[in-house]
């Protein structure tokens, strides 16, 4: 191992006696303990996905339950419609992210690349927006959207409803600007000499080199509509629209506990292979983006 | 003087024409509407909306102060206020050091680093509604209840979980620690990986211990990332709502309500929009003071 490589403790700290056996002892009961809170709620899970309402609510930690009622994975699929209220979080996840980076590319393009004379006033006034909280604009962006100032139309009960006030976003749009910023100018102006158009400037130059910068934006948003909760509650009322996060609980209070833990059971499944498949990729990403925050 | 100024126009011209002219008007429009509709106009109209009384079904009418003073004055806000300190106290002492902890304890793993990482980041991809549904069940304040009888076995309890007043909050805090933690030690990781790792070595030279190396190397080289973290987190927390909405709906006997579910109460159950967003507006510039504050506070430590 080479000096630059070496972490906290050095190699001299582990040849003594109290590291060397005391420190596998603390990894292994770190060990347990992560796999105790990561793992051990989606087993238990599992299992009650597949018992009896019986078991779940007299022996929820009795290891075998008394009997395995398979069923309850299809019945929550059908009767619940875990299946539909899935469809709506993905279609709801993958709008916002569209909304999200056409808005802030396109924005972060005029604001870095053409730098028009009036730019600095927008970018302060994005800037602004950062340092209020969200909960300001919660009562009236609801009103807003029940009747849109100028078009007097209601966004309540459409997808636009969640979609467009996602794309309002301050920092996505700083981030993807300050990423424009570090795009060498010397290759936008050797473009323009080449006669590119503003627009074939964005799509051709622009857009390849920022990849990066549109992935981790582009994961950010799916994970904070994924989370999202209060905003969808509030204007999605119809049930056949709703994200599985808003759905859930009003499910919860009408069905059976065993049909419960199985579309409990249901939405988790998903989102958990899909991280253990993609884990690097997705973990290198939110990673970079907390990177930006400082 | 003429010409020069001709040239000087011509120049602008050709600038606004090199710099987008038309064009740059059409790619900031998406940008400005979005913001316009969803951003800057819900801001400013947030502002209007505090000093009028307002229903959505009657026209607004201006009431001044008013909606204010009967915001301040309501018996709910200092327990609203009370339980939201509460809970941003709580997640301080609990959720803050751990997560930091972790990426620490990670970061010297050389090869299983990554299983830790993997294992503590699942509860952050379980989605939150159905983490807090399954912790609901999970606080059963039954005898049978999860929790209770793995305490049982050690002769503890049960405990009453969420119905008790005074072990609401935490049990709130608890699940949303598990919650977020993974989340959190993943931006402390990759913060970590710029330590400069050198200094370890003139540390242990000068007889620093692993905990001081820890304390005085590693943790100063990340302070920057941990202070943010921190506001982060306090502005997070002071507009916590899921979790209280939906484990307790603010009970038992108001010991969960906290600022945000009071706002939601005011707009959506009493249809009071203008006291809701006077509720708004004076938690915004809570946290607005206390961004200022923190960010002066901060500077100064790291200038010294």
């Amino acid at each position: 191992m080479s000096i630059s490589e070496r972490g906290i403790i050095s190699t001299a700290d582990r040849q003594r006696g109290l590291i060397r056996y005391g420190l596998p002892a603390i990894q292994v009961l770190i060990f347990v303990g992560v796999l105790v809170a990561g793992v051990g709620p989606l087993l238990w899970l599992l299992k009650s996905g597949v018992s009896t309402s019986q078991d779940i609510l007299s022996g929820p930690m009795q290891l075998w339950p008394s009997g395995i009622q398979l069923k309850n994975i299809p019945d929550a699929w059908n009767r619940v419609q875990i299946g539909a209220y899935l469809g709506n979080t993905a279609f709801i996840a993958i709008g916002s992210m569209i909304s999200t980076l056409f808005v802030c590319t396109t924005g972060a393009f005029v604001l870095s690349i053409l730098r028009p004379k009036w730019g600095p006033v927008v970018t302060g006034a994005v800037l602004a927006t950062l340092f209020l909280p969200g909960v300001i604009s919660l009562v009236p962006l609801y009103m807003t959207v029940l009747d849109m100032p100028l078009l007097h139309v209601s966004l309540q009960n459409t997808f636009w409803a969640v979609w467009l006030p996602s794309a309002a976003s301050a920092f996505n749009v700083l981030i993807m600007k300050r990423y424009f910023d570090s795009i060498p100018r010397e290759l936008i102006e050797a473009a323009r000499i080449d006669g590119a158009s503003n627009l074939r400037l964005f799509t051709a130059l622009i857009l390849p080199l920022s990849k990066p910068i549109v992935g981790v934006v582009a994961l950010l948003t799916v994970i904070g509509s994924w989370k999202d909760y209060l905003w969808p509650l509030l204007v999605l009322p119809d049930p056949t629209l709703q994200p599985i996060s808003v759905a859930l609980p009003r499910v919860a209070k009408t069905t059976e506990i065993s049909l419960q833990m199985s579309a409990l059971f249901l939405a988790v499944l998903i989102p958990v292979v899909l991280f253990l498949l993609f884990q690097k990729q997705f973990l290198r990403g939110v990673g970079m983006a907390g990177g930006i925050k400082e | 003087m003429f010409q020069q100024r001709t040239q000087k126009s011509s120049r602008s011209v050709t600038t606004w024409y090199r710099s987008g002219g038309l064009s740059s008007i059409f790619f900031a429009l998406p940008l400005v509407l979005i913001f316009l509709y969803f951003s800057w106009g819900p801001i400013v109209r947030g502002l209007v909306l505090s000093f009028q009384k307002n229903n959505l079904v009657a026209p607004a009418e201006w009431v001044g102060w008013s909606n204010f003073s009967y915001v301040l004055t309501d018996p709910q806000l200092p327990q609203a206020a009370l339980n939201t300190l509460y809970f941003a106290f709580l997640a301080l002492i609990f959720g803050f050091p751990v997560p930091l902890f972790l990426a620490v304890f990670i970061s010297e793993l050389r090869k299983t680093g990554w299983l830790y990482n993997v294992l503590s980041y699942l509860p952050a991809v379980v989605p939150p509604v159905a983490a807090i549904l399954l912790w609901t069940f999970f606080y059963d304040p039954s005898g049978a209840g999860v929790f209770n009888s793995i305490l049982g076995w050690f002769g503890i309890g049960p405990f009453a979980w969420l119905n008790s007043q005074t072990l609401a909050m935490p049990a709130i805090v608890l699940e949303a620690t598990w919650a977020g933690a993974g989340a959190t030690s993943i931006i402390y990781l990759a913060a970590l990986t710029g330590v400069r790792t050198e200094l370890y070595e003139a540390a242990e030279l000068d007889g620093a211990g692993i905990w001081s190396r820890v304390w005085h190397v590693t943790l100063p080289q990340i302070r920057g990332i941990i202070l943010i973290m921190m506001l982060l987190q306090l502005i997070g927390t002071f507009q916590v709502f899921t979790e209280p909405f939906l484990f307790t709906g603010g009970g038992p006997n108001n010991a969960t309500l906290t600022v945000l579910l009071l706002i939601y109460r005011y707009a959506f159950i009493n249809g009071d929009f203008g006291a809701a967003t006077a509720l708004s507006v004076l938690l915004a510039g809570v946290l607005c003071v206390l961004s200022v504050v923190y960010h002066f506070v901060t500077r100064r430590w790291s200038t010294t």
